[in-house]
């Protein structure tokens, strides 16, 4: 069985609801953090972020001038400075599906719907630490890989290419019906 | 913090993407521990947020105060960029807010508000009594939460706004699929 230890982990709290701020420094204080740095809008995040290298950022989405997914953008350009590798885990109230897709492709580690609970919490920091995911970077995208598993059942054309793995061979649906007669 | 030394990088090539793979960073903040290790963080976390509680009812209140000048605002100058936005934060926070305030009721409201600035074509076009009625629900279940009959009361009030919205919503987004889409797509929180 494994265990955080939280007070190895500096935090980046990013959220303008001040109420929210302190449930969330709470419940990491309550988890055994002692870093846990504060900002109330995207802009102070980034430079918080340059300046203080945190081990986790944990954003909400909706603040004013410069949002979370701006920053998740801006935290994710593979050749800036600062370490655009951490683990970013989004808190928000969007609780639609189309929102997530958003989030993770603008690199977007972990999504956490609010209402908020210290088991999810926990469960999100305990998965970027003990399984993190491979980055990938193309034209378009960069941060982790945004397939958390392989899927057999997939049917369609495989959109990453390169090498043996040029074209992903599927059966047919046609194929598929055949077969299972 | 937890990565003095960043991990070196492992770059595998392909012909439209790279693998980027590093050792990972945060591995020595892992403890093993023995099945009997007594500890439990999220017990602890969820003891604290209940010490908290007590001004949770403070909080939702000054919540649903800023919403209500956000309204007021717009009853004056109408809806302008900085109206809207703010009208919207305002209840997108009581949105993820409520229900950690022991408010779900007045998360379910504040939800259906989010959803009518969201969606409609033309806020200028909705009925002002829809919008107000939103805002006093939510003063409403806010203010009253004391009185014993409040829950059920505040339920069935934030469910008929909801039913009152979608179909509004419904018909003003027919010739707008993809709001039409979103609109009745599902959300990813479990309804209780």
């Amino acid at each position: 069985m494994y265990r955080i230890d939280f007070n190895k982990l500096r935090f980046l709290i990013c959220d303008d609801n001040p109420h929210m701020r302190r449930i969330l420094r709470t419940l990491l204080h309550s988890f055994g953090a002692r870093e846990a740095y504060e900002s109330e809008d995207g802009a102070t995040a980034l430079e918080m972020y340059t300046h203080y290298v945190p081990d986790i950022v944990i954003t909400d989405w909706a603040m004013p001038i410069f949002d979370g997914l701006e920053l998740a953008q801006m935290i994710r350009q593979p050749d800036s400075k600062g370490n655009p590798y951490a683990p970013i885990i989004m808190l928000t109230g969007h609780s639609d599906k189309r929102r997530v897709t958003v989030a993770r492709d603008a690199g977007v580690t972990e999504f956490l719907a609010k209402p908020i609970s210290a088991k999810g919490l926990y469960q999100r920091i305990l998965n970027v630490v003990a399984n993190p995911r491979p980055f990938i970077k193309t034209k378009t995208y960069f941060g982790p890989d945004r397939r958390r598993n392989t899927n057999n059942a997939y049917i369609g054309p495989e959109r990453r290419i390169g090498g043996e793995m040029e074209v992903m061979q599927q059966p047919s649906l046609l194929d598929k019906a055949r077969s299972s007669v | 913090m937890a990565k003095e030394k960043p991990g070196k990088l492992e770059v595998t090539s392909f012909a439209d993407h790279h693998v980027i793979t590093q050792p990972n960073p945060l591995r020595k903040v892992l403890l093993r521990v023995p099945e009997s290790d007594l500890d439990d963080p999220v017990g602890r976390a969820e003891k604290a947020l209940a010490g908290l509680s007590g001004e949770f009812k403070n909080w939702m209140a000054i919540e649903a105060d800023r919403l209500s000048a956000a309204h007021a605002a717009i009853l004056r100058s109408g809806f302008t960029d900085d109206a809207r936005e703010e009208l919207f934060r305002a209840a997108h926070d009581i949105k993820g807010d409520a229900a950690t305030f022991g408010f779900p009721s007045a998360g379910a409201a504040a939800e259906s508000l989010c959803r009518i600035i969201e969606h409609a074509p033309d806020l200028d076009q909705v009925p002002s009594d829809l919008i107000r009625h939103h805002i006093n629900a939510i003063q409403a279940i806010v203010r009253e939460r004391t009185k014993l009959d409040t829950a059920a009361t505040a339920g069935v009030l934030s469910r008929s706004l909801r039913g009152i919205t979608d179909e509004f919503l419904t018909h003003a987004n027919r010739d707008r699929p993809e709001h039409l889409e979103a609109i009745l797509a599902p959300s990813i929180i479990p309804v209780e």
